[in-house]
């Protein structure tokens, strides 16, 4: 069957190593997870970069690169051409250990993040069952990393985007957690693949049972879209590295392929981050009407990833870059008590019976809250004409 | 198997540990303590014990190792001069030592294999919380609420 060929295929490699001992076994499984992911998501990454820049230009009444190969579309190759034979230069300054090791623990933990979202049916990397504590605890080794490229480069761009990026990411992870708190109480469970599990079937046979169709998942899901877009440190959050204050923050003193290497990062921790919101709101690799079923499973995962990774450079496209103090106030005083609403909201929708009634009963819980919230932050006096205190 | 793993891991931890205490930047030291705190967190992998050796990595080092490295960079600093050996140091050290011993060696050791014990869910976590050690739970939190709007006074602006 179509939708279990790579794990067939996977059983058949394994096939050849029959009679070895089980850790042989155990390893070279390992290994071709490993390889599998590596494969699809450099592919993925080398794809994304040229269509973001693609997408870009096209909003920005532009051609964007089409020079190398049919559309442009060989413009990573060249880039990946370009970035290896690039002189690499290391601060006389900088601490060279430090320096050198940042980019391969922040590449690193991007990668580890990636490996236990299902993408499809049986098609879980490692499948852990407190899969979502671990990606959590891997992305907040993250900040380590930005830290570790800040400090090392003895720059002090470097390490004011360093500071920038390590606070806007310690705020965010806030509501990014308390988000999937909602998640995992309803299903009761950390894995990944439960919380898909849980996520199958359909109302009436036409609306599917995904998290984002009930009112606290929709909020949990923007909220959580919102903390992903900080985490990753994009348009319109990506003061860390705003080159007309600080140069390129954390990455300024990086060259060739390291910088390279940061780049990567920074997308495979946006794969990530969508890739587990597809897991967690949008129904993972379930289809979206039971009589597109027969469609495979991991080719719903890649559709949903594909629209949330458009709908990020969509907004890269459309929004102005915060100011810090903007992003800061926002978190703590917006999206944290929206966070605590959702977590009340689906705790209603439960007890509730899971059912219509329910259903109204946490959208008017979350609608009083953002109402209150409202009125008490003030929102119509910030959208009033600005007033300059020194530029006039 | 679980023999070498942990002869690695302990190797790993200690040697993470004293470069922790003897390395002269500060930096240097926290970033050598994470990976102490990594090897702790293999240790309770290497157990078994999969829950908490997530937190550990989650809480040491998303938190408490930013934490360190935030205060390191946020306060007055006066690394060159030498203090000398720290005595208050080494006898409080010595102290948590010997009482963690005490306790270890107290301890009944156990000789049940991992199999027999039943696997710990987040469900069973969260109802044990939430029954038996509410109280030390709320405790917990209450503090933690205190810290914070403590933190607040600190930073707040003073109003004219």
């Amino acid at each position: 069957m179509i939708d279990q060929f790579f794990i067939q295929t996977k059983q058949w490699l394994l096939s050849w190593l029959s009679g070895a001992p089980d850790w042989v076994i155990q390893i070279a499984s390992a290994l071709i997870n490993i390889f599998a992911l590596l494969g699809v998501f450099l592919t993925l990454f080398a794809l994304i970069s040229v269509l973001e820049r693609k997408i870009l230009g096209r909003m920005q009444n532009r051609y964007g690169p089409n020079r190398v190969g049919p559309f442009g579309l060989f413009q990573p190759v060249a880039d990946g051409i370009k970035m290896l034979i690039k002189e690499d230069i290391v601060p006389v300054r900088a601490d060279k250990i430090v320096h050198f090791l940042a980019p391969i623990l922040i590449a690193a933990t991007a990668i580890l993040a990636l490996g236990v979202i299902p993408y499809g049916r049986n098609m879980t990397p490692f499948a852990i069952d407190g899969g979502i504590l671990f990606f959590f605890a891997v992305g907040s080794t993250t900040e380590l990393a930005v830290f570790m490229a800040g400090w090392g480069s003895n720059n002090k761009f470097s390490m004011l985007g360093a500071m920038r990026a390590i606070a806007q990411m310690v705020s965010y992870e806030l509501p990014l957690i308390i988000t999937t708190l909602p998640v995992v109480m309803v299903v009761g469970s950390l894995s990944p693949d439960a919380i898909v599990a849980a996520q199958g079937g359909y109302f009436f046979g036409v609306i599917p049972h995904w998290f984002v169709t009930t009112p606290w998942g929709a909020t949990a899901f923007i909220l959580f879209f919102v903390s992903g877009l900080v985490e990753s440190n994009r348009t319109p959050f990506d003061v860390p590295e705003g080159e007309s204050e600080i140069v390129a923050g954390h990455m300024t003193e990086y060259s060739g392929f390291k910088y390279a290497t940061f780049f990567m990062a920074e997308y495979f921790g946006m794969f990530a981050i969508s890739g587990l919101a597809v897991t967690l709101f949008l129904g993972g690799w379930q289809a979206p009407f039971a009589w597109l079923q027969f469609v495979p499973s991991y080719v719903w995962f890649f559709v949903k990833l594909s629209i949330l990774l458009f709908v990020y450079i969509w907004i890269r496209g459309t929004l102005p870059r915060t100011r810090v103090d903007q992003v800061m106030n926002f978190a703590w005083k917006f999206m944290l008590p929206m966070a605590f609403t959702c977590v009340i909201a689906a705790a209603v929708w439960h007890y509730g019976g899971r059912g219509m009634a329910g259903w109204f009963w946490s959208l008017a819980v979350i609608a009083v809250v953002y109402i209150a919230l409202s009125i008490l932050l003030d929102t119509r006096k910030k959208f009033a004409p600005r007033t300059y205190r020194f530029a006039e | 198997m679980n023999t070498v793993a942990f002869a690695a891991i302990a190797i790993l931890t200690l040697a993470g540990a004293l470069a922790a205490a003897t390395l002269p930047k500060l930096i240097h030291a926290t970033l050598c303590l994470v990976v102490a705190f990594l090897g702790v967190a293999g240790f309770f992998f290497l157990l078994g014990a999969e829950f908490v050796g997530l937190v550990q990595v989650f809480v040491y080092i998303g938190a408490v190792a930013v934490l360190i490295v935030f205060t390191i960079l946020l306060t007055r600093r006066d690394l060159e001069k030498d203090h000398g050996f720290n005595w208050g140091g080494a006898v409080l050290a010595i102290a948590v030592f010997s009482g963690l011993m005490a306790a270890i060696l107290k301890t009944p050791i156990l000789f049940t294999s991992a199999s027999q014990v039943p696997a710990l869910t987040v469900k069973r976590i969260g109802e044990v919380l939430m029954t038996d050690f509410v109280w030390p739970l709320q405790c917990v939190g209450l503090l933690l609420t205190a810290a914070l709007i403590g933190a607040l006074v600190l930073v707040m602006e003073e109003k004219r």
